[in-house]
């Protein structure tokens, strides 16, 4: 109790740049410039129900489920692997997978973009092989790449951590009853592992669904995501009310998915980061 | 004895260079209470483990009734294991844990909720069947753990020191319900402890074992009154150990005394170990004594008293329900038969 005055700083420190700027956000979206001043107004959230703009949010929700789906497809067996105690060279695995996210995360999706473009480095090698060509740049599938490439270790490492944790003798016991690999798996791994399972949908599922980046460069344009429409807002057509107002539409949509999920995980079984 | 269910032959077990275990020979038998009994890293839990079929043997062969196991997986292996730290399913309620085995067999519904219901009854563990795992005591959760293995009705049960985390009232009473279970059921038991009384309590077969080796195998009478060596008297109970001499059959020399003892066959004039247990000895009146000495101090332990009398050479351990004052001047007294004669070991 004597120590409380040390958590002033994070306090500030929340209230300056949480609490502040949420608060700004939602004044923002709930009001309006006019020449007789700033005036009440619900317009911002219902042009967002405006069916052009719904578009772009199923396509934003397409498309992260979609890089989702495709994480956990990749992530799990990988972290299921590197959680295996008798792998050599587990560290360097590990390393391998953690290093790209020191890099740039701008710099990464442009590189994919020179890996991707019409002469970039996939189709020259595909010519010298004299296979067919692959154009998929300014696609949704080079988006969903793009996600894929830049969140699969946030799918991969809350489910290795999980896995890691599993004290191998709950697995002896399994076995010591008359389990088989597939019945232990089913059984016993796979739903002890869920709570990293679910921090990993929902690290992976966040940053995709709000992303901007990735869908401006890989997708050209063409794929404008809830990301790019909330960008523009504040950039290109300095609607500030209408930019806030999605981001709010966004936070709740958020919000209310891992509370579901959480839910799912079982009550006492959070996920960490609920 | 009943027919041999387990035998272990030759079996070596190297972990990168270091041995575990070395040239293990082992018979046990239908329904009985095994018990492997060292301080840690005797081998012992790796022994269990073997069995169980969670580590392969470097050499030797696993003889399960009859038939070569040693490339049997655990889960084809007709014993079932309970772990040091009960191993339970966390995600799983009591019902679901115990029920487990059952369900891999395919049971039917009803046919699993009377077995389960049944070992709830065997175990005390009625009405808790909706708990989860991590409400229960560390008592209760073993229990748990006894009835998740023996619900399938095992030919032989591994137990790894499964009393080890439990307060000494509770493991006592644990010690008896388990000794009772396995005779109600008949049920070989394989048990592993490095508690000496736990072993002495409950087990037909005591398997003392040392740095990977077995020092002595026999019931708990004989490995009490007739230790192998000195590690197995020290090990189990307290003991006095003095290096002496044999000078002949029946007659040995220690403490710069002969006596006579009952042991022979070790040659004339070998140099021995000589063990007497500390409740063999007798305090008598200095005049009485076959050694004289001081009392040099007194520990109440209950029962009895613990007290050190200094010889001319050698501090004995003497435990008499009688105390005599520190300092005070005694006589010590033993028999012959409390007199245990050991080759002395090597190195």
């Amino acid at each position: 109790m004597s120590h409380k005055w040390a958590a002033s700083p994070y306090l500030v420190w929340m209230a300056l740049f949480i609490v502040v700027p949420i608060i700004l956000v939602g004044y923002w979206s709930l009001t309006v410039k006019t020449d007789a001043g700033t005036q009440f107004t619900t317009e911002n959230f219902r042009q967002f129900f405006n069916p052009v703009h719904l578009k772009v949010l199923f396509r934003s929700l397409e498309l992260a489920l979609i890089a989702t789906a495709v994480c956990f497809v990749l992530g799990y067996p990988l972290a299921y692997i590197l959680a295996r105690n008798n792998l050599r060279h587990k560290n360097t695995l590990i390393m391998l997978l953690v290093v790209p996210m020191w890099m740039n995360f701008l710099l990464r999706t442009y590189a994919w973009l020179t890996i991707l473009e019409k002469n970039g480095v996939l189709n020259t090698i595909l010519r010298w092989l004299s296979l067919p060509e692959i154009n998929i740049l300014y696609t949704k599938t080079a988006v969903v790449l793009g996600m894929v490439y830049n969140f699969l270790p946030f799918m991969v490492l809350p489910i290795y951590s999980v896995l890691s944790k599993i004290d191998p003798s709950i697995v002896e016991a399994a076995e010591d009853l008359g389990a088989d690999w597939v019945t232990v798996f089913r059984k016993i791994i796979f739903p002890l592992s869920l709570p990293g399972v679910f921090s990993g949908i929902a690290m992976v599922f966040m940053p995709s669904v709000t992303t901007f980046v990735i869908s401006k460069l890989l997708g050209g344009g063409h794929y404008s995501l809830i990301g790019n429409l909330i960008e523009d807002q504040f950039r290109l057509v300095d609607d500030w009310g209408f930019g806030s107002a999605i981001s709010l539409v966004m936070m709740a949509l958020i919000l209310v998915s891992m509370a579901l999920m959480s839910k799912f995980a079982g009550e006492d079984r959070g996920l960490g980061l609920w | 004895m009943a027919e041999c269910i387990i035998e272990l032959r030759h079996v070596s077990k190297d972990y990168d260079g270091t041995e575990a275990l070395k040239d293990i020979n082992l018979k046990i038998h239908r329904n009985e209470f095994v018990t492997l009994l060292g301080p840690s890293g005797c081998g012992k839990t790796t022994t269990l483990r073997i069995i169980g079929g969670f580590e392969q043997p470097t050499s030797g062969e696993v003889i399960f009734s009859n038939a070569n196991i040693n490339d049997l997986p655990p889960y084809k292996r007709r014993v079932n294991t309970v772990f040091q730290r009960y191993a339970l399913f966390p995600h799983m309620n009591v019902f679901e844990n115990i029920a487990f085995g059952l369900r891999i067999k395919k049971l039917g519904e009803t046919a699993v909720r009377s077995k389960v219901k049944k070992m709830l009854r065997l175990v005390n563990l009625d009405g808790y069947e909706e708990r989860k795992i991590d409400s229960l005591s560390g008592g209760q959760q073993q229990r748990v753990a006894i009835a998740r293995a023996l619900v399938n009705e095992p030919d032989v049960l591994l137990l790894d020191e499964p009393l080890g985390a439990l307060d000494l009232k509770m493991r006592q009473g644990m010690q008896i319900e388990l000794k009772n279970m396995q005779q109600a059921l008949g049920i070989t038991f394989i048990y592993v402890t490095h508690d000496q009384e736990e072993a002495l309590t409950m087990s037909d077969t005591v398997v003392v074992m040392r740095d990977g080796r077995i020092q002595q195998v026999g019931t708990p009478i004989d490995i009490y009154n007739e230790p192998k060596n000195a590690f197995v008297a020290d090990f189990i109970g307290e003991s006095n150990i003095i290096g002496g001499t044999m000078i002949r059959d029946r007659l040995v020399q220690f403490a710069g005394s002969t006596f006579e003892c009952v042991d022979e066959g070790f040659g004339e004039n070998t140099p021995v170990d000589v063990v007497i247990r500390p409740e063999d000895i007798e305090l008598v009146p200095e005049s009485e004594g076959m050694l004289t000495g001081e009392v040099r101090s007194v520990i109440f332990k209950g029962v009895h008293y613990e007290m050190l009398v200094a010889t001319d050479g050698y501090v004995w351990m003497v435990h008499d329900t009688l105390m005599q004052p520190i300092g005070s001047k005694v006589g010590l007294v033993f028999t012959p038969q409390d007199i245990h004669i050991m080759w002395k070991e090597e190195g």
